[in-house]
């Protein structure tokens, strides 16, 4: 269904955020974590998202979900959810999370229903004191119409799907009887559940090691492929967006500043930072011919949270900086050709 | 958990050991003994001092030989007869005298924990997702009162206003007409509408100290991942908190259920004298000042197995809820 290079058009859309704004007034001063985000996902889309740490990736997540820690809130912004009807595959009905209450009983549907996520820490992910079996089924319980001996059946089935061994022991281990990829997989087993539309996946990989990170992309590929969901997949790794993603979205300071398909970001990337972000990529070749002394890094820091840059946020950093531009007028994200927009001044 | 019981059992037998060496030690500190003091008051105000019983009485504790010999005769009689011997002060075998006083004791310190929790877990709880809020700093200041007043001091209060106001007197734990009548029915209910007094004096620094323990660990728990991840199943925020951070935040409060009994005693002892209770504190204190060497070292070695034995069912009781103490996982969580 999606064959359309260009990912969707506006029947085939599932989650749209526009201009979503979330902040943390602290005692310091407020710090912008989400700053004006526009993102769009496709049904059955494979969308990365991509920055530093603190870019407001993790955060932008926490708001789709609405779990956004305290003093956190969403100040302005819509996430509308295309929220497919049961029975019927064409026609959805539209809610704007956003303006959901938070904990109400309308955004407890959806979540972990039809909107599930992935975390980061699988260590920290599941509680120690509870069977990995019980975890996962208390979802199943809750959003389908099932009894204890059904949710059972259906959680050992999920467990088969994400290639946990012997998935009927592990129903009734504790979490830390399991290694870091096998606590992985319950976690996505528990997101996977009730057989969502949209999985958040927050750096799913970032704690595990290469071996075990290449076999849960695999699976999150495979598992994405026979079925009906899309991907929000967050992470810092450019490497795993080339695996993973279809569309890439790269954010710095809670800002979205490029946005196009997973070929053009590494072959014709045009924001400075994505470029920088690029560079900074070791090259196995380049150190095995001995071509560079020392990583290439993206020149600076990021700036403190609390700070607000006037014009571009990235112009301290920026190699292409232009004084009098960058620094005075704040760049809109323009279309640079069909499915590629830019947010910098170099292109206006 | 067989296994571990067993095991957990048999740490306890060396410990019994010590415990019962200790017990015995404190009371022989003090020189001089009830027995000979007695002697010296009798002949002191001129009576007549029954040589022969005396007599029996040394032979019987083996007074008259070596600290070890002592010891062992003691402990022999604890273990073979199940006799600890004579409270000379009360004149009885101290197995009566305690019999009662303990049994009160433990009641006592029953109702106080089931008060203490049903109170305190709860608002500990609800603060611990109110932090920093009114409600939060109105149960914070609460409780520092409730922590900084003395018990006996309160006790003291409690009672004035309860004369001045109501003409009730509050001391002790049974009405006069019940004091001295075997236990039934109805002297059971008479304690009941008593025990509350004490129960409340005892267990409002009790109370401020759990709440702040609940506190305290519910908000270790609350920023835990799992939590999060909890929400975001969409379970209910009241499922998310009595599933997750409070399945886990409550076991320093199970593990802490074994000292209760001590805490009651060595707590409790001058709330317990000021409202004139008949409880196993009170006794102790009063053997101790009378160097009733055997009532007190009874005391002090029940108190102390109980003790024991408290920790061993509190230690029981954890296993049961977490299951990485159960498969003896050392990971840090």
């Amino acid at each position: 269904m999606a064959s359309d290079e260009n990912g969707a058009g506006p029947q085939e859309a599932l989650l749209e955020i526009r201009d979503l704004k979330t902040h943390f007034p602290l005692d310091e001063g407020t710090v912008r974590a989400v700053d004006g985000v526009d993102l769009e996902v496709s049904r059955r889309q494979v969308v990365g998202v991509v920055g530093e740490s603190g870019c407001g990736k993790s955060m932008t997540a926490m708001s789709i979900m609405r779990l956004i820690p305290p003093p956190g809130q969403i100040v302005e912004g819509e996430i509308r959810f295309h929220r497919p009807f049961d029975d019927r595959d064409d026609a959805s009905d539209i809610i704007d999370l956003a303006q959901l209450e938070s904990n109400s009983r309308q955004l407890r549907d959806i979540r972990g229903n039809q909107i599930s996520m992935v975390f980061q820490e699988p260590m920290t992910a599941l509680s120690p004191v509870r069977t990995v079996g019980k975890q996962i089924s208390e979802a199943i319980l809750l959003h389908q119409d099932v009894n204890k001996a059904e949710a059972r059946d259906i959680a050992i089935e999920t467990l088969a799907r994400v290639k946990m061994p012997n998935p009927e022991q592990r129903f009734d281990d504790y979490p830390f009887q399991l290694s870091g990829g096998m606590r992985q997989r319950a976690v996505i087993a528990m997101a996977l559940a009730c057989r969502p539309q949209l999985l958040i996946a927050d750096e799913p990989t970032t704690a595990l090691d290469v071996t075990t990170e290449a076999q849960i992309l695999d699976l999150m590929r495979e598992l994405q492929s026979e079925s009906d969901m899309a991907i929000l997949y967050i992470t810092h790794n450019l490497g795993v967006v080339a695996e993973m993603a279809e569309e890439v979205v790269v954010m710095y300071m809670g800002k979205v500043v490029e946005r196009t398909n997973v070929d053009s970001i590494f072959y014709n990337a045009k924001h400075p930072y994505t470029k920088g972000l690029l560079n900074s990529i070791p090259r196995l070749e380049d150190v095995l011919q001995d071509k560079r002394e020392k990583l290439n890094a993206i020149e600076g820091m990021v700036p403190s949270p609390y700070q607000r840059l006037q014009g571009c946020t990235f112009h301290p950093r920026c190699p292409d900086f232009m004084p009098g531009v960058c620094d005075e007028a704040e760049p809109q994200l323009i279309q640079l050709e069909e499915g590629h927009a830019v947010r910098c001044h170099l292109y206006t | 958990m067989t296994v571990y019981i067993i095991q957990r059992v048999m740490r306890m037998i060396p410990l019994l050991f010590l415990l019962s060496l200790i017990a015995f030690l404190i009371i022989q500190l003090p020189p001089g003994d009830y027995l000979t003091e007695h002697i010296n008051a009798l002949r002191a105000s001129g009576r007549d001092v029954d040589e022969a019983e005396v007599e029996r009485l040394m032979k019987q504790y083996a007074l008259d030989r070596p600290m070890h010999v002592q010891y062992l005769t003691w402990i022999r009689n604890i273990l073979l007869k199940g006799s600890f011997g004579q409270s000379f002060q009360w004149g009885r075998p101290v197995n009566e005298v305690i019999g009662d006083k303990m049994a009160l004791t433990f009641l006592l310190a029953i109702f106080t924990t089931i008060f203490v929790w049903t109170i305190s877990v709860p608002i500990g709880i609800y603060v611990s997702v109110r932090q920093y809020t009114f409600t939060d700093y109105l149960f914070t200041m609460i409780g520092f009162i409730g922590l900084a007043v003395p018990g006996f001091l309160l006790a003291m209060v409690v009672m004035y206003f309860s004369f001045a106001w109501f003409g009730l007197k509050v001391g002790g734990l049974f009405s006069p007409a019940f004091e001295l009548e075997p236990w039934s029915i109805a002297k059971f209910q008479n304690m009941l509408t008593r025990i509350w007094v004490p129960v409340l004096i005892l267990g409002i620094g009790g109370t401020a100290h759990i709440i702040r323990v609940m506190r305290a660990t519910m908000l270790d728990e609350l920023r835990k991942q799992y939590v999060t991840v909890a929400r975001s199943k969409g379970l209910s925020e009241f499922a998310v908190l009595m599933n997750y951070p409070v399945r886990i935040a409550i076991n320093p409060l199970i593990s802490s259920l074994g000292f209760l009994l001590p805490w009651i005693i060595s707590g409790g002892t001058v709330v317990e004298i000021v409202l004139n209770l008949p409880t196993a504190a009170v006794v102790l204190y009063r053997s101790l000042l009378s160097q009733d060497m055997f009532l007190a070292g009874s005391f002090i070695l029940l108190v102390g197995t109980l003790a024991l034995v408290g920790s061993l069912l509190a230690d029981i009781a954890l296993a049961a809820v977490d299951p990485r103490i159960r498969f003896g996982s050392v990971e840090e969580m």
